[in-house]
């Protein structure tokens, strides 16, 4: 039987795989490009992570601080990254964010004002301007508020609650991709002659995460099995500021704005301890210095009560703090019975975000297979060893259009694919395996116990014995996943997604994991107990992970030399 | 305290059967309904579907009706509900359910696609002042939980999907409308097509929002004032007549 | 309770799976509200104790031919239909007894069951819409309440103060500030621009609308005090006028 027939099929010259920033963004670039374009999302439209940002867009629009301009930002950044960002990255994101957000103000978008009539920028960590601009502290939602607005006025199709599972490829370029319909578990293949991964992060396999359920790294897996490389995957940034009680609230992301708008760490004792780590910049520093700061107050036992630090704004005004921070105004008081604007929050560090990902080309967001593109979270390089914050939401509307400009553009060009039906059914068979493996194992516990090896053994501060402790873990793990089962219907069975998810989340922990072993130094928020000093001749290359056979390889690649003029800018700064 | 725990009655089945079965819980401290239904999910019931996302009522993913009330499963705390009798989680009951606690809420972005997008004036400067966007920013804190569409009677009781948008699209309308930098008109939209005449002002979508928007004071109310300027009154469409809308 | 173990139990009126003493929200409104109709009813018909100097009650002011030379009835009739206009369609009282009288809905999140609606697209309640002109009515009403209070502290020539004067002050004033807090009003003294920054006169227009809207969040409120209190100040002037009790000067 042909695929068109036994399957339900779809065909667009652009599918996107995701529905956060990166995707809409690159959905709307395309379609203004005349592309046929489709947009998978694993959730409903508008639900993606993207929401959960918070405090702000990094733009260096001067609004506020006149002496702002795309260089410092550039330098910023770079700084931030420790040096390892693919500085071309760097530059167009610095030089183009601007422009993106003016876009989202023509869009309908509602950023907070200045007197004068422009939009508000406000103070964040590593950024040495008032650079974000902001809507309170909602900043995502309205970003892809106005996104899925002009989205759905240009036309796109959405296929929404769909999971893709696997890539697949006509030779060396893909040609479409299969997946399922959460809502039914009806099959789906799209034919597409170029593909933009927008899949978002990988942060739900860590315990103690800001991450949504979305965030097990699908697009990432997706593209390494289907031959992409994936770029300095050991980079996984730990947010200073995660709630920390009460217990079903843990992890859950304590803007960075509120230390924007001037809140202080204190620790037990009382003691201004970020005096300590870095005077110059205090709350302010980079999200990884931070985040190891309270993590090392708690260590010493100088933490909160529930094993934290105290972050307080309490001595702003209640009217400001309820008008700048409503929604941590209400977080707080509904779910930890804490009034801020009285009193202190109790914080400590939560995984919130992988600079790693899928290695691409700066320009065009293409990734080493053609035909398939990157970008946002799951397009690695931007942030070198650590993202400043605001420059996520900045990340994705910049290199989300220059992806759905690539994709566009080379579909327009792609010759005719066939999809090959022995690679569909391969997927259907191991996307149904886990019903025929009656009496396997609870989906949850496998995961529950990857998040525990992945948060004890692979966290905030590593070493060499961790390290590989984690990857025989993982080892036993991957065995126990492939026999996982799931029982009852297809239609919305959220233990069999789980086990699909699964999938995902193992590839991109064990290239974690291998990636963080290899990493003999510290650098951003990659720290290593046993070797914590940042060496230059590690600055001078990334790390590569790819599938060769069946087997996980790591490489590492020479960086070459930065331009002479982008050297310049950062030296400005000595 | 340790072996403290709750039961949950919780919708299982379809639009066509179903049943609430009773599940034991254990209570932990702070704890809220969806944490509840994920210990559920993975100790009891693998297969219980349920919708959500971020966890910290910031996506809007996880709306039921938590003893009879339309509410966000993750913000609403254990401890805040009578621990005495069976908590009672069901789907929201306007929208079709397809499996236990998830329903098809497909209908609300149809809805959303009758509304023109923004369009700006020709020629605009782009400056605005806070005083010109905080109405629109109210608005624009909606999540699109849907509790309001749930818990309006005009489609939960009288199912009118044809003819009425709901508070949600009010919602939006009145964002676009009192733009400042818009130029469209949509009052003919809003008295045909999303029906507001439908609304009778009795204020349940206001109750049940999550984001303390006040949906019927500030977006329903003001928008029905402008379908009487363009509509209803005498005297507002004879200057308007004299004195054309720039 | 409904059959709470499916889905189909819950569409009868009145049924919902709220444990809530939900229904307890209709009973103020029901017994206040059905109180002071039939108060005002009976004391419009009643054409009588409306008049007592220097006190008119406001249910008779404007007094118009109060010596029956054109108008046989009561002259209450001839005023009431304003302010009972500006109260019938508020948007507050819709919402209360489109709750308690109409059961449409009964309390939220309680079924309705399978009833007719139509909202307020068609006659009768499409007339909803004429809000604004009661409220202009009542401004113009308001005006002579206040002209009636000045009038309050002038016994025989002099300046004086009565308790009766002191009840019409807080009376007036409750009044005046339901019908400031009115949606209508919010609407044209500024609610209907887009934009306040690109209007002539945008900032004071600006500022009023805020005013009105800091009173407008509390609507409901001022309906209620402002119904009492009117009611309480006729009561007054009644039991003083019938000669039940006695006016106390004060000054």
């Amino acid at each position: 039987m042909s695929p068109a027939t036994k399957y339900e099929t779809h065909e667009h010259d652009v599918l996107i795989i995701g529905a956060g920033g990166a995707g809409l963004r690159a959905a709307i670039e395309a379609l203004a490009q005349g592309a046929r374009v489709g947009v998978v999302c694993k959730s409903l439209l508008g639900k993606a992570h993207t929401v959960m940002a918070e405090g702000g867009l990094a733009a260096a629009m001067a609004n506020v601080d006149k002496a702002d301009n795309w260089r410092t930002h550039f330098r910023d950044t770079m700084s931030g990254g420790k040096y390892l960002n693919n500085w071309r990255m760097a530059q167009l994101h610095a030089q183009e964010a601007p422009d993106r957000v003016r876009e989202l103000e023509q869009w309908g978008a509602l950023f907070d004002r200045t007197d004068t009539g422009d939009i508000l920028q406000r103070a964040f960590g590593g950024h040495t301007f008032k650079r974000l601009c902001h809507v309170g502290d909602r900043t995502g939602l309205e970003m892809i508020r106005t996104l899925q607005d002009r989205g759905v006025d240009l036309g796109f199709d959405v296929y929404m609650e769909c999971t893709i599972t696997r890539l697949l490829k006509d030779g060396d370029r893909v040609c479409g991709a299969f997946g399922y319909w959460r809502n039914s578990g009806n099959l789906v293949v799209f034919k597409a002659k170029s593909i933009v991964i927008a899949t978002g992060g990988i942060g739900k396999s860590w315990k103690i995460t800001s991450n949504s359920w979305e965030c097990t790294g699908d697009g990432m897996a997706l593209a390494y099995e289907a031959g992409a490389e994936l770029l300095d995957m050991e980079f996984v940034q730990f947010h200073p500021t995660g709630m920390v009680w009460p217990p079903g609230v843990r992890g859950i992301l304590v803007t960075e704005a509120v230390r924007g708008e001037g809140g202080i760490l204190r620790n037990k004792n009382g003691e201004r301890f970020m005096e300590k780590y870095d005077p110059k910049r205090l709350e302010l520093s980079t999200r990884d210095i931070v985040a190891r700061s309270i993590y090392t107050e708690v260590r010493e036992g100088r933490g909160s009560e529930h094993g934290g630090a105290y972050l307080n704004i309490s001595h702003k005004p209640a009217e400001y703090v309820k008008r700048k921070l409503p929604s941590m105004y209400h977080q707080f008081k509904e779910l930890a019975d804490v009034d801020i604007t009285k009193g202190p929050m109790e914080v400590g560090p939560t995984c919130h975000y992988v600079m790693g990902g899928i290695r691409v080309d700066a320009e065009t967001g293409q990734s080493t297979v053609p035909g398939l593109f990157a970008a946002g979270e799951a397009a690695g390089g931007m942030h070198g060893a650590n993202r400043l914050g605001g420059n996520s939401l900045s990340d994705l509307l910049v290199f989300g259009r220059r992806a759905g400009l690539a994709a566009a553009q080379q579909a327009g060009k792609c010759p005719a694919t066939a999809i090959d039906n022995a690679q569909i059914e391969a997927a259907e068979r191991d996307l149904l395996a886990p019903f025929t493996r009656a009496g396997g194992e609870n989906p949850y516990k496998i995961h529950e116990n990857l998040q525990d090896v992945m948060q004890s053994l692979v966290g905030i501060f590593r070493n060499d014995e961790d390290l590989r402790k984690a990857i025989v873990e993982l080892e036993k793990l991957k065995a126990r996943a492939a026999n996982a089962s799931a029982s009852g219907s297809h239609v919305y069975n959220t233990g069999w997604h789980l086990t699909r998810d699964l999938q995902s989340m193992l590839t991109v922990s064990e290239a974690c994991a291998h990636a963080a072993l290899a990493r003999t130094e510290s650098r951003g928020a990659h720290s290593r107990i046993d070797f914590p000093k940042t060496e230059d001749a590690w600055g001078k290359k990334n790390l590569i992970i790819a599938k060769k056979g069946s087997a996980m390889t790591l490489t590492e690649v020479p960086r070459g030399a930065m331009p002479a003029e982008l050297q310049e800018i950062l030296a400005e700064s000595k | 305290m340790a072996d403290a725990t709750a039961t949950l009655r919780v919708f299982r089945g379809d639009a066509e059967t179903g049943k609430a079965v009773d599940y034991e819980v254990p209570l932990t401290p702070g704890m809220v309904v969806l944490d509840a239904i994920h210990s559920i999910q993975a100790n009891q019931s693998p297969d219980l579907a349920v919708r959500w996302n971020c966890k910290a009522a910031k996506c809007g993913s996880c709306s039921a009706e938590v003893n009879g009330r339309p509410k966000l499963m993750c913000k609403t705390r254990m401890d805040s509900l009578p621990p005495d009798q069976p908590i009672t989680v069901f789907p929201i009951k306007t929208f079709p359910v397809i499996k236990d606690l998830v329903t098809d809420v497909s209908w609300n972005y149809e809805v959303n696609k009758k509304i023109p997008a923004f369009k700006p004036k020709p020629n605009a400067e782009w400056k605005m002042y806070q005083r010109d966007v905080d109405r629109g920013q109210e608005f624009r804190k909606c999540i699109e939980c849907f509790l309001c569409q749930n818990v309006c009677h005009v489609l939960r009781d009288h199912d009118k999907k044809q003819d009425f948008g709901g508070p949600r699209f009010f919602v939006r309308t009145a964002a676009l409308e009192m733009h400042p930098l818009d130029s469209r008109n949509r009052i003919p939209l809003l008295r045909e097509q999303l029906g507001i005449g439908y609304c009778n002002i009795t204020k349940c979508c206001t109750e049940v929002c999550p984001e303390d928007i006040h949906i019927t004071d500030n977006a329903i109310i003001p928008l029905k004032e402008r379908v009487v300027d363009q509509f209803y009154d005498p005297l507002t469409m004879i200057v308007r007549k004299i004195f054309p809308a720039k | 309770m409904a059959d709470s173990s499916t889905l189909k139990g819950l569409t009868r009126f009145g049924s919902t799976q709220r444990r809530d003493a939900w229904w307890i929200e209709n009973l103020p409104f029901i017994i206040v509200f059905g109180g002071f109709l039939a108060y005002a009813t009976w004391r419009a018909i009643e054409n009588n104790y409306f008049w007592v100097a220097p006190y008119l009650s406001p249910f008779y002011s404007p007094l118009i031919d109060p010596h029956h030379h054109w108008w046989p009835f009561s002259p209450a009739f001839l005023i009431l239909g304003g302010p009972g206009g500006f109260r019938i369609t508020c948007y507050y009282y819709r919402k209360a007894y489109y709750r308690a009288a109409f059961a449409h809905p009964l309390g939220c999140a309680v079924s309705e069951g399978h009833r007719g609606y139509s909202g307020e697209r068609k006659f009768p309640l499409i007339l909803q819409n004429v809000h604004r002109y009661f409220f202009y009515v009542v401004t113009i009403i308001l005006a002579f309440l206040w002209y009636d209070t000045v009038v309050a502290f002038n016994f025989n020539g002099h300046f004086g103060i009565g308790v009766g004067t002191i009840v019409m002050l807080v009376d007036v004033i409750l009044l005046t500030t339901y019908s400031l807090s009115c949606h209508s009003l919010r609407h044209l003294v500024g609610g209907k621009l887009d934009c306040f920054s690109c209007t002539t006169f945008g900032k004071p227009r600006h500022a009023a609308w805020r005013g009105v809207t800091i009173l407008n969040e509390h609507h409901m409120f001022w309906a209620w005090v402002s119904m009492i209190s009117v009611g309480l100040t006729d009561l007054y002037i009644r039991l003083v006028a019938s000669g039940a009790i006695r006016d106390i000067r004060l000054l």
